[in-house]
């Protein structure tokens, strides 16, 4: 097309634009920026936790119970987000609290998605009598209310970081499985699988060697769709007193312990919730960036 | 299309047993209901008949018999912290349950559906973009603390709304609000797609062609078909109002079955437990039931 005068803002608007701004701006809405920045602030707050956060999170000072955030009139600078009402810095307690989502999550996934993806790829492979009774299993785990199921078992089990994570492992597992033994059940079709075959290649080896590495994307896809959930249901456990024990510094426990207050110390409750908050955002974001990128087959929702 | 319905029944049979073995045996392993129920001062004989009572002499596999014969006629045994039915109690209960979830399901509906078509329609627009950020927000906001929040900002700070309870239609906006978050969010997600899909489909644009105007496109020819989605969904949402019933009734002292099963959890009321469980999972289970089959009839190609 010809430039005339009187085409530039047809022109503009059809082409692609040029300049450091609109390249920046096309740069920004590609790329997931901000929820990656807020990923890795967390995750690095997790690690470097003892060294960066600024008191003690479980010594409280009954002296200064109940103190408000630096900007209040009434705040002090060594407790920036105020404390709690045994006096604990807030700040300091949701550091040490991203720790423990983290570990949580981690454990989950590792495990739950180790087991997941064994169990689906079988499935899948196998098919038959096999599959079919894997897959009720896997339905048994997602059919039955898990709140509930995790409320009774923890008065059982007390509570404990073991048992939280054995809960959510057990109940997330199958959602990998049904996502795995679908793609496994395209790829075992595939020419190359059917060739392994004929050179002799045993059935571990193509699970292992051929299977596996197709399946890897929807695997990190699916995982990182599943932190953001893991970690509110964490919160939610920690919150009606089934998940993490006291005084461990847990986000949903901290939100549970500030609530009798939350009329007049609000930061007690209100920055623990912040958190969750900005983290599942963040986590989910990613999540869906992850699957419109890598997996578009996935997207359902 | 009947093996389909009579395989699906049995197998939710199967998985309402499974879980009320696992429920019983996980009650009577937590500990002995006559230590909630006797003194330390009580004598060999009193702690003697209280078990004959509640048929703790017998072997579990033949209490767990008992108990199942009588959970079948709709006896869930006594309350071991109110002395009285089981049964009574959860009725009671029933109706707070019911009415809250109906407000959130409205609640979800008003602010899902139109957002959800909006942001289809007005797609790439500051609408869709609204519309999606609400969905995030909606999917990550945990729960019990928007309730918090929302208690501190409308019934504490400016004392529009009371705090707590349940009483007259004051008291439903929060708790409804609360529940219906997440779902309007999910309903949102859904509908959103839906409408893309059936507005890219070739019925849509022969119905544009033929002239049709744009609100007959969008209401009468597309939002029809995108109204079968969430059907879909339908465990999907109702698992976020089991899980929310008893987050939302906790935060706000709603007197409904969620709270019942915390209450009955925290005071060791074993057959209470026992019996809310086992009617969340069974009303759980019925639904995902329906919804399967449901699905399976409109759209064959899903049966297995």
């Amino acid at each position: 097309m010809t430039e005339s005068t009187a085409d530039v803002p047809l022109a503009e608007s059809l082409g692609p634009r040029r300049g450091v701004l609109p390249a920046a701006w096309r740069f920004v809405r590609e790329w997931p920026l901000i929820p990656g920045a807020m990923v890795a602030i967390l995750i690095i707050a997790a690690i470097t936790a003892p060294w960066i956060s600024p008191h003690n999170p479980l010594r409280g000072n009954l002296m200064k119970s109940g103190q408000p955030p630096v900007w209040d009139e009434r705040g002090e600078a060594t407790h920036l987000l105020g404390t709690d009402i045994q006096g604990r810095d807030v700040l300091s307690r949701i550091i040490h609290g991203a720790r423990i989502s983290l570990i949580v999550a981690s454990v989950v996934l590792t495990t739950g998605g180790t087991v997941g993806t064994a169990v689906g790829i079988v499935a899948g492979y196998y098919g038959g009598q096999l599959d079919e009774f894997l897959m009720r299993i896997v339905d048994f785990t997602l059919a039955v209310p898990f709140l509930l199921i995790a409320l009774v078992v923890v008065i059982v089990f007390e509570q404990s970081l073991g048992v939280l994570v054995t809960l959510l492992a057990v109940f997330s597992w199958g959602a990998f499985s049904r996502q795995i033994r679908a793609e496994t059940l395209s790829l075992k079709t595939r020419d190359y699988v059917a060739q392994a075959r004929v050179m002799g290649a045993s059935t571990a080896r193509i699970m292992s060697k051929h299977i596996l590495p197709g399946v890897a994307n929807t695997l990190i896809v699916v995982s990182t769709l599943r932190v953001g959930s893991l970690i509110l249901s964490e919160s939610i456990l920690s919150f009606l007193g089934a998940g993490i024990p006291p005084p461990t510094p847990a986000w949903g426990l901290m939100v549970a312990q500030g609530r009798a207050y939350v009329s007049v110390e609000w930061w007690i409750t209100f920055f623990p919730g912040m958190a969750i908050f900005l983290t599942v955002f963040a986590m989910n974001f990613l999540g869906d960036w992850l699957r419109d990128r890598f997996d578009p087959q996935l997207r359902q929702l | 299309m009947r093996r389909f319905i009579i395989t699906r029944l049995v197998y939710a049979v199967l998985v309402a047993l499974a879980t009320s073995i696992f429920v019983f045996a996980l009650a009577h392993k937590s500990g002995d209901p006559r230590t909630v129920l006797l003194t330390e001062y009580a004598t060999k004989e009193q702690w003697d008949a209280w078990g004959r009572r509640w048929g703790l002499d017998k072997p579990l596999v033949v209490q767990y018999g008992l108990w199942l014969g009588r959970a079948l006629t709709g006896d869930l045994g006594d309350s071991i912290r109110e002395l009285r039915p089981v049964r009574k109690v959860i009725q009671e209960r029933i109706p707070a349950t019911l009415q809250l979830a109906a407000g959130a399901f409205t609640f979800s509906l008003v602010v899902g559906i139109p957002l959800g078509v909006l942001s289809a329609v007005k797609r790439g627009t500051v609408w869709d973009y609204a519309g999606r950020t609400f969905a995030l927000f909606g999917q990550a906001l945990p729960p019990f603390w928007l309730g918090i929040m929302l208690i501190l900002l409308f019934a504490v700070r400016i004392d529009w709304l009371p705090t707590s309870g349940r009483g007259g239609v004051n008291h439903y906006i929060l708790p409804s609000i609360t529940l219906g978050w997440l779902t309007a969010a999910g309903i949102l997600r859904i509908i959103r797609s839906a409408m893309l899909e059936v507005l890219a489909s070739e019925y849509v644009k022969l119905a544009r062609a033929k002239g049709v105007s744009t609100r007959g496109v969008v209401w009468k020819h597309a939002f029809r078909n995108a109204m079968l989605a969430p059907l879909t969904f339908g465990g999907l949402i109702l698992a976020a109002f089991v899980t929310g019933a008893v987050v939302t009734e906790t935060v706000f002292a709603w007197p409904g079955l969620g709270r019942l099963a915390v209450q009955s959890v925290t005071n060791n009321d074993f057959s209470t437990m026992t019996g809310v469980v086992l009617l969340f999972t069974v009303v759980y289970l019925a639904i995902n039931t329906a919804v399967d089959v449901l699905y399976a009839y409109i759209d064959p190609r899903i049966r297995y």
